[in-house]
């Protein structure tokens, strides 16, 4: 044979390829480490981001950080326990933290942080103006993108402010359930592309040029949005666009710092998801959308896994077994207790498979699971348990 | 005889995460008895349906998806996707409306489709749920078209339904004559009206359905009218209220369940039971946690119904299942 036999192999036919992974995301090395600014969590709804955003920045203030966290829609008593029950998009400091540290927790009203924006970069009048346009008042409460844009926007203002004051050493920003991951990683730019689209520059050309710039096309359109939308609309529209147009610059330059400030070393983006096939496809959405833009993606938490069952039956031993006793007794405990067990070792099968191929096709992304919790967090001893197995692993 | 015999279109909403989208399609297989035609339709670009049903991604076309969950005596009718977004509805809409020639081809050129679709607020939901509307309605210039005997949306989240079905709201302020106002007039008088319901789906978890109970409350508040609450991924329920209570207070019989173990043909080892009891114990604690939040579901006033979570996921079989359950319980 001319194999040699330095390395025995007992093996014929194909076997899985050796793991290269990332392994455990360290969670506390990340919340330690002094460089690390900022923590973006990002996942589609109902995966747990902003209880995981919440223990992040607990744990990290009770480790001795200068924390704020910004959270975009947390439940009711959560951010009572957080004393951010009202909406005033001001950091408020959160009481019964231990240790050296400090937490400040603060909720997002996108309206408010879109109004601050116009006023501090418009005139006094042309601000007026623009709060008061009907269609400023849509965009500015229902525009699809607007939720995105702004928990940017106020991530980049506390990031000034805290430069300045040295009020903050780590900012930990909780991120709307988007519809789709593109939404929020297109928002820095969105705005401000909104503001250079094509029909938007041509509304507002008769205002500012000579009239030759309005094309016939362009009459074509405007003749037919009439009468779609009535005279008004258009109006209301074009006050809008030209109003805005004074702002425009402003809102370029802050869409492109915040943009690279997400780029910086300093960030860090944790992606949120649960062990179901759908939370894990838009896990992948994140995990690619940011390796394409050059985002620091530190790596993936997999919260509400079903807990390892404590016994070694297989579920098929088990569920047989279940069903032979249930023939003799069909209330009988013990079937009941084995059929539990059986169920939970499948539950725990598939989500570890789910895992499994996350990683074979993401191997970069180093993860940390975090078993489902018995009962919902609504207090800080909640998220200090939520932290404690994040850091675990 | 079904809970909502009436009800011509079916909003299906919930809390992300709870499974909006399966509870969606499982409704559409059991309304879909014999001879009937249903229509299952989804806004969010997502493409749920598709994957759910492993089909190729759906296009702006109502097509045929597969036939319904079988009557007792095996008649079935069919169920129909479609997958609506707001450029293509706008396309529609303005082909169906207007002779616009070439401001059709111009409104393309310069942006002003994405410009109305991506950006104009309140625009993109008011093409999206008129699309619903017509397919509900039907149009008499849409010639050939299918008339649907029920209409399945699987809708946005319960945080934006009102927001979403609030048509003629959201355009308040921004087109306040004309035609597309008078039709989002005419669109709400159908989702106002009885035979439209608004179910929401829900997990026995605190945050959704507070969420749910936050949810009817702003339904109603609109006006728009409350179907059922579904429960969705509730746990097995194999012990009794009395083995749950002892497991809770760990004083099960475990030498009983040693003989049993026994008499089941399992090798008992000597941590076998104990591993048992304690899955049991964390299993009775989880319970009692959604018997509180069921009790919540209860008081509601509203019919509920309530699905099993599956161990091993819901593949298209999965999906008949729970179109069975919510047959039997009355739902379709």
């Amino acid at each position: 044979m001319a194999r040699s036999s330095t390395q025995r192999q007992t093996r014929v036919g194909p076997a899985t390829p050796p793991a290269r992974r990332a392994g455990t995301l360290d969670v506390d090395a990340l919340l330690d480490d002094p460089k690390t600014g900022i923590i973006v969590c990002c996942g589609s709804g109902g995966v747990g981001k902003t209880t995981t955003s919440a223990a992040l920045a607990l744990r990290a203030a009770e480790r001795g950080r200068k924390v704020v966290v910004l959270t975009i829609d947390p439940a009711r008593r959560l951010a009572q326990s957080m004393g951010i029950a009202e909406l005033d998009n001001t950091p408020r400091p959160v009481t019964g933290v231990q240790g050296d540290g400090s937490l400040d927790a603060m909720m997002l009203d996108m309206k408010r942080t879109f109004d601050e924006v116009v006023i501090s970069q418009a005139s006094p009048e042309k601000a007026k103006q623009i709060l008061a346009n009907p269609f400023y008042i849509a965009l500015s409460s229902s525009f699809a993108g607007t939720q995105e844009y702004m928990a940017m926007e106020k991530l980049g203002q506390l990031h000034r402010d805290s430069r300045a004051a040295g009020t903050y050493d780590l900012i930990v920003v909780d991120t709307p359930p988007s519809r789709s991951a593109l939404d929020f990683l297109d928002s820095p730019e969105r705005l401000s592309s909104f503001l250079d689209g094509k029909f938007v520059r041509l509304m507002m050309a008769p205002a500012k040029g000579p009239a030759k710039l309005m094309s016939a096309g362009f009459g074509l359109i405007v003749n037919a949005m009439t009468k779609i939308l009535g005279a008004q609309f258009l109006k209301d529209l074009q006050t809008f666009v030209t109003a805005l147009d004074t702002v425009f610059g402003g809102f370029r330059q802050r869409a492109q710092q915040t943009y690279s400030l997400l780029k910086a070393d300093g960030t860090a983006f944790l992606v949120v998801a649960a062990p179901e096939p759908d939370a894990l496809r838009e896990a992948e959405y994140f995990v690619e959308r940011l390796s394409e833009d050059g985002m620091p993606l530190a790596g993936l938490v997999i919260n509400r896994a079903s807990p390892e069952p404590t016994g070694a039956l297989s579920a098929d031993e088990a569920m047989t077994a279940a069903a032979r006793l249930r023939q003799q007794d069909a209330g009988s405990l013990t079937a009941g207790l084995l059929r539990l067990h059986g169920d939970r070792v499948r539950m725990v099968q598939r989500e570890g498979m789910l895992r499994d191929r996350f990683a074979t096709a993401h191997p970069q992304v180093a993860t940390v699971v975090v078993p489902a919790l018995a009962g919902d967090v609504h207090d800080l001893d909640g998220l200090r348990t939520v932290g404690t197995l994040l850091a675990q692993g | 005889m079904s809970d909502w015999s009436k009800v011509r279109l079916h909003i299906v909403s919930g809390k992300g995460g709870t499974g909006k989208s399966t509870v969606a399609s499982a409704l559409a297989l059991a309304l879909a008895g014999k001879g009937k035609n249903v229509l299952l339709c989804e806004v969010e670009g997502r493409q749920g349906i598709a994957r759910m049903f492993d089909v190729d991604p759906l296009p702006y076309v109502e097509r045929r998806l597969t036939t319904g969950l079988p009557d007792e005596d095996g008649g079935r009718g069919v169920v129909h996707a479609l997958h609506i977004d707001a450029e293509s509805a706008l396309l529609e809409y303005l082909s169906m409306y207007y002779r616009l020639g070439r401001a059709g081809k111009a409104l393309d050129r310069f942006g002003v489709i994405e410009f109305a679709t991506t950006i104009a607020p309140g625009v993109r939901d008011v093409l999206l749920t008129g699309k619903v509307y017509e397919a509900v309605e039907r149009n008499s210039r849409n010639k050939g078209a299918i008339t649907y005997d029920h209409v399945v949306l699987d809708a946005p989240p319960t945080g934006r339904i009102c927001q979403f079905l609030n048509v003629s709201n959201e355009l308040a302020g921004l087109a306040k004559v004309g035609p597309i106002k008078a039709q989002s007039d005419t669109m709400m008088t159908l989702f106002r009206s009885p035979r439209t319901a608004v179910h929401l789906v829900t997990v026995l978890e605190e945050m959704p359905v507070q969420e749910t109970i936050d949810g009817i409350a702003e339904l109603r508040a609109n006006r728009l009218p409350v179907g059922g609450v579904i429960v969705n991924l509730a746990r097995p329920q194999d012990l009794t209220a009395d083995d749950l209570a002892a497991a809770r207070t760990g004083s099960l019989d475990q030498a009983r369940i040693e003989k049993d173990l026994a008499a089941g043909g399992l090798a008992v080892t000597p941590t076998l039971v104990e591993d048992l009891v304690a899955e049991a114990a964390d299993h009775a604690e989880r319970r009692a946690l959604e018997d509180s939040q069921r009790e919540l579901v209860a008081k509601l006033d509203v019919p509920s119904y309530e699905l099993p979570r599956m161990a091993g996921g819901i593949d298209i079989g999965g999906l008949y299942e729970l179109a069975a359950h919510l047959r039997a319980q009355g739902m379709a």
